[in-house]
């Protein structure tokens, strides 16, 4: 059923789309995180902005990708624009909703000290309430990463030029169900959010370890 | 502008209104083979999720499912249960089927994690009131666990069932129905009046999807935890959902 002389024939164009996948799902994390932060500072500080930033990233992400890439195609063309635009806006309503939960997250009593010992607000934030706020920013960017491996997998609707692996699955497709192709696109797009997952799952542990301490008691209780 | 009116255009034109590949019958495939893959997702997951939540057995192994689950590119999945739905329906097997496969698949973790989690964040104390009123297991369950928990429970449903026609929409790259034709068509002519005017459609019934499961939450909400002075929102927010499509 797979056809190998095909797989060994095309491991450098597997190899290339892989790479291709991890570049266009880590710039849209990498630019989503850019954009959360700045909009989970400022509904941190204006709390009345709060509920219509996570509103009108919510309303974002119910939009089915497929149809917000088609929309941008007829804006920006068969770029990379278009590819990366609705990959940004889906990480927002995960990361801004993760990082405003960290934050507001850190105790009061922690806050008081901080302003005791003379920090400015500056100093507060980036000393103090930003390490306490991590754990849940990771668990963020987990999902966040998680999701957009999953969408680059449709940005080859927009054009063969950048599919990632999706590119395999659609070519393949088109070409009467060739299931190999298909299955080279499939499982290693699987395998690169699956290896993401547990990627960041090992950060959460590292930076939380408390935690773990915290399970092996109950264990060891049980 | 131009945009603009080319999609009240298309959206306004007759002929769209009409026949197998009009709006009426594309909004009623999508419809129906999202009410049929939600119909069964909720077959799967939610007695599983209800059963582990008062149990507190398996959590850590649904748990897992689910994270696994919500892990897995939509478009991945529809490829890889081709070959075997293709063995079901040789027909049916390359388009629609394995785009249901897909829809269940993805709609599963939400349902599963919510009823699971909201059943065991119900308080103990009334779970162990009703114990000591002599309820049994399965009285406990339908008559205070599921009631407290409905809200929670229905938040999950409400995440899957926007998956769900999100992922009903990506089955037109494989030649299935739904409104996802006429993104994949309106690509595939340029016509971007098509394919504006399937994002409204698309868009519109994933919004209506999301308002309508909201008010059903809103009403599931229990008036005895709805007396003034306690919170109106559930103290543990639910898990974020994921967006795989």
């Amino acid at each position: 059923m797979i056809d190998w002389s095909w797989l060994g024939g095309h491991l450098d164009a597997i190899a290339f789309r892989t790479w291709q996948h991890v570049y266009l799902a880590g710039l849209g994390v990498a630019i989503g995180f850019a954009i959360s932060f700045v909009l989970a500072l400022v509904a941190t500080r204006y709390r009345i902005l709060y509920p219509p930033i996570s509103a009108l990233a919510g309303f974002l992400f119910t939009i089915p990708s497929l149809a917000l890439f088609a929309a941008l195609i007829s804006i920006t063309g068969f770029s990379v624009v278009t590819a990366e635009v609705p990959l940004v806006m889906y990480t927002l309503v995960i990361l801004i909703r993760n990082i405003v939960a960290g934050l507001d997250g850190v105790p009061a009593d922690v806050v008081e000290a901080a302003d005791g010992m003379g920090h400015s607000r500056r100093q507060r934030l980036w000393r103090v309430e930003l390490p306490l706020a991590l754990p849940l920013i990771v668990a963020g960017l987990r999902l966040a990463t998680v999701s957009t491996i999953g969408l680059v997998t449709i940005t080859g609707t927009i054009s063969d030029a950048f599919g990632g692996l999706g590119y395999f699955i659609l070519d393949g497709y088109h070409r009467g169900n060739f299931l190999t192709e298909m299955y080279a696109g499939a499982v290693p797009s699987i395998l690169l959010a699956l290896g993401a997952d547990f990627l960041f799952v090992r950060l959460q542990r590292r930076i939380t370890p408390w935690t773990r301490a915290r399970a092996g008691e109950v264990g060891a209780a049980a | 502008m131009n945009l603009v009116t080319e999609t009240a255009a298309w959206l306004t034109n007759p002929a769209q209104w009409a026949g197998q590949g009009g709006i009426p019958n594309r909004l009623l495939e999508h419809i129906l083979i999202s009410s049929i893959s939600l119909a069964i997702a909720l077959l799967l997951a939610l007695p599983a999720g209800l059963a582990i939540g008062h149990t507190g057995r398996g959590a850590a192994v649904a748990a897992g499912i689910a994270n696994l689950g919500r892990s897995l590119p939509s478009l991945a999945v529809i490829a890889i249960a081709i070959p075997v739905t293709v063995l079901v329906d040789p027909v049916l097997g390359g388009t629609v089927l394995p785009t249901l496969v897909a829809m269940v698949v993805l709609a599963v973790p939400p349902i599963l994690v919510n009823a699971y989690t909201g059943i065991a964040e119900v308080d103990r104390d009334l779970v162990e009131a009703g114990r000591a009123m002599g309820m049994r297991e399965r009285q406990i369950l339908a008559g205070i666990e599921l009631p407290v928990a409905l809200p929670v429970v229905l938040g999950g449903v409400r995440s899957a069932a926007v998956q769900i026609v999100a992922t009903a929409t990506l089955g037109a790259i494989f030649g299935s129905g739904g409104l996802g034709r006429f993104l994949v068509d309106g690509i595939a002519q340029n016509d971007d009046g098509q394919v504006w005017g399937g994002v409204v459609l698309v868009a519109g019934l994933a919004i209506a999807t999301e308002v309508a499961v909201g008010v059903l939450e809103r009403l599931a909400r229990s008036p005895g935890l709805r007396s003034p002075g306690t919170r109106d929102v559930p103290e543990t927010a639910p898990p974020a959902p994921l967006r795989g499509v």
